[in-house]
């Protein structure tokens, strides 16, 4: 298996400002400097963007898939979490 | 650890992961198969059967080393282009074909995949791409009737792939799909031009139509009765069509066009079908397919010869940029927020401007 | 029909905000008056507008000769982009030709139906590239050196050409700082890019005094405030070129600019400056610089290496062939 000479990094772009950075891919440069230069090129080539994020792939941890459960299940019991759980009077105003 | 390892996936998906051994196993195939079944996609480093994640892998790289070699036979007429605006568009087109081919490596990556690996199967003729490819541009028309035959069945092909199972092709597709749209109208808007002009262009037009057309044809794969791969495909949500229904789609989809355009499809035997609701229409030389898939297209050895030559001549740049970048200090870094540790081939024009 | 068309067909997609698509491109002329400005001579305006604009159309033409044939796919992009760029100048700089000329002529007229001998661009712009450190260097040679001319022509009366010029700059910066990056990648990478890195430079080098040569058509329109001397440009080149060297290890540290060595006083070691026989009598009016007798043809005078014919039968060879054509 031949690997590849230049490390993968990831590409996080801000489409505008107000929005948050998305990961959009992924892409091979020697170095950062290089890594923004082809995100630029790649993934901003119709005015997609107004800021560019790279990491290296390596240097992203990630939760497990099969910690799924417990990771994310014990937060949808907490429905106190959201507005809607309670109950106001229709007649007050802005709440 | 065999059948079911995610693990073997890119360090993406993050460290190592702490395996629950035989009990992780058939969890991770009840969590496939619940996926699939809901129509939900799978993700980078969710467990997966081997044999989806290789039919993954093996069809993502084909797609990728497909736009990849694409670039060659419109690059040619880049430099050719009558008029600069057609230079910008085939410029821009190509360069697109370029961005695709990345995207998709990026999806296959995704499955652990290593593109260098990937080019090294191309090059050596291990993994396939498109059969299109391997036919020849020999007019400026080409260039049209690429962009309106060959994209045009592209995006057949594609448009179902946007709902692909697996999540980062699915997304993949999503976006080159947008970007083709582009390509199949700029090739349709200069076969109207030229039909406009000149008895030598309409002729051009014709004769690029004559030849592309079973290619084009052709580029939806072999008949289902011999496409043993398209059902498992299709349980695995990996496909959405067969092959013959694609087939079926673009021929009903260009019939009007090439009306609208004033050329013949070169097909005696296409007509409508009121029965059936579709058009009839012949078969292509499925013998010369299974020639030009084996390698023994007009253009093949031509077309890889150049990717191996442009790979093995960019080797000492890209060891070169490697070795630079050894002495670097790796560091996150942003356009949009103040760089911690700019390595030093950037920050060289620091203060220039 | 889903299948009209591929965004007709993703409708049933409502996930768009994953992914950065962009909208919204503008027409960056778009209210720039298209007047010539008083006291300017039409002929010379349309000449100027075609030296810069056939640098751009040459270089350009050179980049796409690239496409395929780059050393990371990564770089395909960037190529591709930069050769777009160049193209974009050239399309509104030869249409400023054409409409200062007044003889009708419009781009495609001016790019498919000129002989070599009309062009007007520097034959820094039209060598081939004898491999990827050629290509940098000369990329960075000719950014540098555009990027200074762009940034003053901002400045210039004609509106026009102070709009195209700010448009270019911001594209230029970037041509330049991706040359520049390759140029130290290269020149400080393995021994064998040192190697190349160096032998691109060294090659390069003595081509570079056509960049500050003056013509009589820039020096008369800088002199009304429409045009950018070239001469002036020298000194932001010669230390952008000498830092990015140093930086690169092609170039000593301490190299000062009035130093001995060739690489960072390129001026001084072309010891003739463009400009043949043929071209004397025109350029009699410029004072010093500009010796006779030099074998290097001057691109600004119409003079070309035999590079640009192959070049433009490459590139006007089907325009040509289909009399009356339509595209």
């Amino acid at each position: 298996m031949t690997r590849h000479e230049w490390p993968l990094f990831e590409v996080f772009v801000r489409a505008k400002r107000g929005l948050n950075h998305v990961h959009v891919g992924s892409l091979r440069a020697a170095d950062h400097e290089m890594a923004l230069h082809h995100a630029r090129d790649l993934y901003t080539r119709r005015n997609e963007g107004v800021s560019i994020w790279v990491v290296r792939s390596d240097a992203v941890a990630a939760s497990d898939p099969a910690d799924k459960e417990a990771f994310f299940t014990p937060s949808s019991d907490k429905v106190y979490r959201h507005p809607t759980h309670y109950a106001i009077p229709d007649n007050v105003p802005h709440i | 650890m065999t059948s079911f390892d995610s693990a073997a996936a890119r360090s993406d998906a993050g460290a190592a992961r702490i395996d629950s051994a035989g009990a992780g196993l058939d969890a991770g195939v009840a969590r496939f198969d619940e996926a699939i079944a809901r129509d939900q996609r799978i993700e980078p480093a969710d467990d997966m059967p081997e044999g989806y994640r290789r039919t993954m892998v093996r069809q993502i790289a084909q797609h990728a080393h497909s736009e990849i070699i694409g670039m060659q036979p419109e690059g040619e007429w880049i430099t050719r282009a009558p008029t600069l605006r057609r230079k910008a568009i085939l410029l821009a087109k190509v360069q697109d074909e370029a961005g695709h081919g990345l995207y998709l490596y990026s999806a296959a990556e995704t499955l652990g995949a290593d593109r260098g690996d990937l080019t090294r199967r191309l090059i050596e003729g291990r993994q396939k791409y498109s059969s299109i490819f391997n036919y020849p541009t020999r007019s400026f028309a080409d260039v049209g009737v690429i962009g309106w035959l060959v994209d045009g069945a592209a995006i057949c092909n594609q448009v179902p792939l946007c709902r692909s199972s697996y999540g980062p092709y699915a997304r993949a597709m999503i976006r080159i799909c947008k970007e083709e749209s582009f390509h199949q109208r700029q090739g349709y808007e200069l076969l109207m031009t030229m039909m406009r002009g000149t008895p030598a262009q309409r002729e051009m037009v014709q004769d690029s139509v004559d030849r592309w057309w079973w290619p084009s044809l052709m580029m939806f794969g072999p008949p289902d009765a011999d496409s043993p791969n398209t059902a498992q495909s299709m349980a695995w949500k990996i496909k959405r069509h067969t092959n013959d229904e694609l087939r079926q789609r673009f021929v009903d989809m260009t019939v009007p066009q090439a009306e609208a355009l004033g050329v013949t499809l070169p097909d005696p035997g296409l007509r409508w079908n009121a029965e059936r609701g579709h058009h009839d229409f012949g078969q292509p030389d499925w013998d010369e397919l299974r020639r030009v898939i084996s390698g023994d297209g007009p253009m093949n050895a031509q077309r890889l010869r150049r990717r191996r030559e442009a790979d093995e001549d960019g080797a000492w740049v890209r060891e070169a940029a490697a070795a630079h970048a050894a002495a670097s200090s790796p560091a996150v870094s942003s356009t949009g927020v103040s760089s911690p540790a700019a390595s030093s081939a950037a920050s060289i024009l620091e203060g220039e401007r | 029909m889903a299948f009209d068309d591929a965004y007709h067909a993703l409708t049933d997609h409502d996930d768009d905000a994953r992914w950065a698509y962009g909208t919204g491109f503008t027409d960056p002329l778009a209210g720039v008056p298209g007047d010539l400005p008083d006291g300017v001579d039409r002929a010379e305006l349309a000449t100027y507008c075609l030296m810069l604009g056939d640098d751009a159309l040459i270089l350009s033409h050179r980049l796409q000769q690239w496409v395929t044939r780059a050393p990371e796919l990564e770089d395909e992009l960037a190529l591709a982009n930069i050769g777009l760029d160049l193209l974009g100048q050239a399309r509104l700089l030869l249409t400023r030709a054409g409409v200062s000329e007044g003889w009708g002529r419009d781009e495609d007229d001016l790019a498919m139906r000129r002989d070599p001998s009309g062009f007007r661009n520097l034959c820094l712009a039209e060598r081939a590239d004898a491999d990827f450190a050629h290509l940098v260097a000369r990329l960075f040679a000719l950014s540098t050196w555009r990027l200074a001319l762009l940034d003053r022509l901002t400045a210039s009366r004609d509106p026009m050409l102070a709009a195209i010029a700010a448009k270019g700059v911001k594209e230029v910066t970037y041509h330049r700082d991706y040359a520049a990056q390759w140029v130290v990648r290269l020149g400080d990478g393995t021994p064998l890019s040192h190697e190349r890195m160096l032998a691109a430079v060294d090659t390069l080098t003595p081509q570079l005094a056509e960049l500050f040569h003056s013509h009589p058509t820039e020096i008369g329109l800088a002199s009304v405030g429409v045009a950018v001397d070239p001469a002036a440009l020298e000194a932001e080149f010669t230390q952008v070129w000498t830092h990015v060297l140093q930086a690169a290890t092609l170039l000593p540290p301490a190299t000062s600019l009035s130093g001995g060595t060739s690489r960072g006083n390129f001026v001084a070691a072309e010891s003739s400056p463009p400009g043949g026989d043929a071209v004397a009598a025109e350029v009699s009016g410029v004072p010093a610089g500009a010796e006779q007798g030099s074998a290097r043809p001057w691109g600004r005078a119409g003079e070309h290496t035999p590079a640009l014919a192959e070049i433009l039968d490459e590139m006007q060879g089907v325009a040509r062939s289909v009399p009356g054509g339509v595209w």
